[in-house]
């Protein structure tokens, strides 16, 4: 299953120095452009944020990163290693993880359960162990079980542990979600709208988790957002986007100030 | 360190050291951490206190020092004060959740040296407001979670320090003698802890207690409820507050019982299910929302199920208490609970992490009756206890069999318990306060000079002996009659209707009592759904004339209630009305901890309180409101009064018994 081998990468790539590159990509549907040449870059350490107004193809553009969707132009470089067409699988066991602007869990599963499946790319004893529980398999249940306590522990949801997701408030699904992508051990980590819907607690509760993601564990972020407020607090870059095209790139306080993003937001004559 | 049997055990840190000699397998607490309960036995835990008094010293710590204690319930906390007992330094335990200014006026008022906190929430608040904490030298942290990039010049780890007292247990004999000198040297009239109040009525007050003291009130209640070292209690209730300290901590190191952490606020119902434990405490909300909870749950289950729940909760009605009392009991009827036993409540006090318990409390406020009950008649043995910080919690205490809901019981055993002419209740017990700390003349104003403690409360003794508290004692009044016109009293027992969520109660230096009543919303919107009652707004469900009769019918019930009892028969309800809207703290009716605020409300309702006296049967009045934005209204609206039905009693009013 492991298309690439791990020693094709880059291993040492230092804070601030460049983990994924776009050059230059542009994606079609037919004849709908979602995005259009697009170039931009994501600094190992960083919070990315990519924002635009609705259609504009943050979507896309994660869909991209994460191996969804094939480009039609341009390239993508991930850990100094240019690609052309990926799988999300293989994405995945290159260390890029991601949540859904909807929830995507299995709800009837408990939260535990949940971020276990997070860890199935680690499993490394054979199915048949897994089938009977039993040797090679528990030791290394044991184990992956123990990082996922950590997570839990980490993101403050030890209450709802054995609590099918389906019966959780959106908020805390929406953790449960960040817990099974944190549980892949992500290099960068994809978040598409993880405040969508959540009330100002929820969302102050996520800022600091997130933050504390980028500190403990020293993974990068990407995340579309439309809550201004939380984009400008957390990242520190922004990329935006407007019609599937890049309309500014900087820090927070240079974006606000540009007049085609405001123009973009605000809406202008035309 | 060798622990001297003969020695007096008069402090916690010789206890410490005796539970060590005696049973150091034994477990003396448990934590769960990742999922998975962490043991450590009394010898475990001696060590680890012990490396860390070492560690504390090495710090500078003092006798006399104080220290903070900050966080929620767990190991290295208790350790905190344990190991701070040992240096002979005095523990100063703090609410976790005070904002930073409260906890700022705690830690500069108990000129506190050191800090030992739980996390990083913690350490952010002190360092906020370090500026006005000149004293404060170390922070101590437990769980260094987001603090690595904080600057540790006065921030340290717990796990350092203990570690840093485990090299000097093991190289530097000089300053192991000076510890168990310490320990040695510790008296019982040493101040052990000092326990700030909740201040609910001003600024919070430090509560000194002696060491003595606490061990002497805690033997005396382990061996009250028999309590030993195969006992389990959770600890979930504020270290700062006095019910965990002693409850937990005091009676802990008494008995050599175990005390276990929860993982976190939230999971200790389901981790106390797991451990089984054995002694419980809980104020009465705790009770009630566990009741709420299963009465829905309840309403969902398939209907064989919930036939044979409540064929099975009618039989524990009738028989649960008698039997669990020891009284006779029909065989018949002693099969038939059996038989519920293994069909619902077995299975009920499961999911309740009920199944094991031995003895529970409640204590705080007043209990239903109702709830009270039904807990009791599910086979658990609910006791209630009457205690403050300044008695180092109990004053009265029900034993087993002697129990009844409207009561607190008899005194505990070695307690003193005097009725002021007033009626306010005054006590002495062996574990009652040094003092106020700093504050000398707020302690010359709660001691007497015959040295009983005032409580503040009023009440008096039944003819069984148990105490029955009534009213704040300041809140206690009389009509123009002279007759006892207790509002609080009057307030609970309305308020134990389910339709009735607040009552403000009038009468002082009246010719007789009327009320204010808030309906319910839930509950009576819920009775108008099933009963085709339509309704617009909180006011038109309130003013309707059904409701009327539902209210004029609980208040009828509560005067009869209380034309049995001779002392409150003189204060039945004349005259009520429904309150057109909910009071609110929002508005300032109520406090922030929901309390009525009864003299605001007689001045903002003036109007209405005139009409319940005049005779008048309706009334008009308008009032201002601050809606949920923070924008501001006002309502009007014409208010009905009604007569309530009162109970004739033939007793001439008369003055408070005194009793003994």
């Amino acid at each position: 299953m492991n298309a690439m081998n791990q020693s094709e990468f880059r291993q040492d790539i230092a804070p601030g120095e460049t983990l994924l590159a776009v050059d230059n990509v542009t994606l079609r549907f037919g004849g709908v452009k979602a995005i259009t040449d697009v170039s931009f870059d994501i600094r190992k350490g960083e919070v990315r944020a990519i924002i635009g107004p609705n259609g504009a193809g943050k979507t896309s553009m994660l869909n991209v990163i994460n191996g969804f969707y094939h480009p039609q132009e341009g390239r993508i470089t991930y850990r100094g290693q240019t690609r052309s067409k990926m799988r999300p699988h293989v994405a995945a066991s290159q260390g890029i993880a991601r949540t859904f602007q909807n929830v995507a869990l299995f709800k009837g599963m408990t939260t535990l359960d949940n971020i276990m499946v997070g860890r199935t790319l680690k499993m490394r004893t054979p199915f048949f162990w897994h089938l009977f529980r039993h040797g090679p398999a528990m030791r290394e249940e044991i184990e992956h079980r123990k990082f996922v306590e950590e997570i839990i522990d980490f993101l403050e949801i030890e209450h709802i542990r054995k609590v099918p997701v389906g019966k959780l408030p959106y908020g805390l699904q929406k953790r449960v979600e960040l817990g099974r992508a944190l549980a892949m051990q992500p290099e960068l980590l994809l978040l598409d709208e993880p405040m969508a819907g959540m009330n100002l607690e929820e969302k102050e509760d996520m800022c600091r988790f997130i933050l504390d993601t980028k500190d403990q564990y020293g993974t990068t972020i990407a995340l579309i957002e439309h809550d201004m407020g939380v984009v400008m607090d957390l990242s520190d870059r922004v990329v935006v986007l407007e019609y599937g095209q890049k309309i500014a790139d900087g820090t927070p306080d240079e974006v606000k100030k540009n007049q085609k993003v405001i123009d973009a937001y605000l809406g202008v004559a035309h | 360190m060798t622990a001297d049997a003969t020695a007096e055990l008069d402090t916690f840190p010789k206890l410490l050291l005796r539970n060590e000699a005696v049973r150091p397998h034994r477990p003396a607490m448990r934590h769960k951490d990742l999922g998975i309960w962490r043991e450590w036995s009394w010898g475990d835990v001696a060590r680890q206190v012990r490396c860390y008094a070492l560690g504390l010293m090495a710090h500078g710590l003092q006798r006399g020092d104080k220290v903070a204690i900050i966080g929620t319930n767990r190991p290295r906390l208790y350790w905190s004060i344990m190991a701070a007992q040992s240096v002979g330094a005095i523990p100063v335990p703090v609410y976790s959740d005070a904002v930073a200014d409260e906890m700022a006026y705690v830690l500069d008022h108990a000129e506190v040296r050191f800090a030992c906190v739980q996390d990083q929430e913690q350490v952010d608040k002190i360092l906020g407001v370090a500026d006005r904490l000149p004293k404060i030298e170390i922070v101590f942290y437990d769980e260094p979670r987001g603090l690595r990039d904080y600057d540790h010049s006065r921030l340290q780890a717990i796990d350092a320090v203990i570690a840093q007292g485990e090299g000097l247990l093991l190289g530097d004999p000089a300053a192991v003698k000076r510890l168990d000198d310490a320990i040695a040297s510790g008296k019982g009239s040493d101040t052990s802890v000092i326990l700030y109040t909740s201040g609910t009525t001003g600024r919070s007050k430090g509560v000194m207690l002696s060491a003595g003291g606490c061990v002497k009130a805690a033997t005396d209640t382990v061996e009250f409820d028999r309590l030993t070292d195969r006992d389990n209690v959770i600890a979930y209730l504020p270290l700062a507050w006095v019910g965990d300290h002693y409850l937990n901590y005091a009676q802990a190191l008494v008995a050599g019982f175990t005390i276990n952490c929860p993982e976190s606020p939230e999971t200790a119902v389901e981790d106390r299910r797991e451990i089984g434990t054995t002694f419980a405490f809980a104020p009465p909300r705790v009770y009630e929302s566990m009741l709420t909870r299963i009465m829905i749950r309840m309403e969902d289950a398939g209907w064989l199920k919930r036939k044979m729940f409540h064929y099975y909760l009618g039989v524990a009605k009738k028989w649960g208490e008698k039997i669990l009392d020891g009284k006779p009991v029909p065989l018949a009827a002693r099969l038939n609970y059996a038989l519920g036993e293994v069909l619902v409540y077995g299975p009920l006090k499961n999911v309740l992490g009920m199944t094991t318990i031995r003895i529970a409390y409640t204590a705080g406020e007043a209990i239903g009756p109702e709830l009270f009950s039904f807990y009791r008649s599910i086979g658990l043995n609910l006791k209630q206890l009457y205690g403050q910080t300044e008695a180092f919690l109990y004053v009265t205490v029900q034993s087993d069999g002697g129990v009844r809901a409207d009561c607190v019981g008899p005194a505990t055993p070695n307690v003193e318990i005097r009725i002021d002419e007033n009626g306010e209740v005054l006590y002495k017990s062996p574990g009652q306060f040094i003092g106020y700390f700093k504050e000398p003349e707020k302690t010359a104003e709660t001691i007497t000079e015959d040295g009983y403690v005032r409580t503040g409360d009023a009440g008096f003794f039944e003819k069984d002996g148990q105490l029955r508290i009534i009213d704040r004692a300041k809140d206690v009044g009389k009509l123009r009659s002279g007759a006892l016109f207790a509002p609080k009293y009057l307030e609970n027992k309305l308020k134990f209707f389910p339709n009735i969520r607040e009552v403000v109660a009038f009468g002082q230096g009246e010719e007789f009592v009327t009320c204010f009543i808030n309906i319910d919303l839930t509950a009576v919107g819920n009775w108008a759904e099933r009963n085709n009652v339509s309704y617009g707004s909180y006011q038109e469900l309130a003013g309707h004339p059904q409701v009327y009769d539902i209210i004029a019918g609980h208040v009828a019930e509560v005067n009869r209630q209380l034309s049995e009892e001779p002392m409150m028969a003189h204060a039945q309800i004349r005259r009520f009305l429904v309150l057109h809207k909910e009071l609110d703290a929002d508005d300032g009716e109520l406090t922030r901890t929901q309390k009525v605020r009864r003299s605001f409300i007689a001045d903002r309702y003036g109007p209405l309180v005139t009409a319940l006296y005049d005779g008048s049967t309706e009334a008009d009045i308008s009032t201002e409101v601050t809606f949920e934005d923070g924008r501001k209204g006002v309502i009007s609206a014409r208010v009905r009064v009604a007569d309530a039905q009162v109970v004739p009693v033939s007793v001439p009013a008369s003055q408070p018994a005194r009793a003994a």
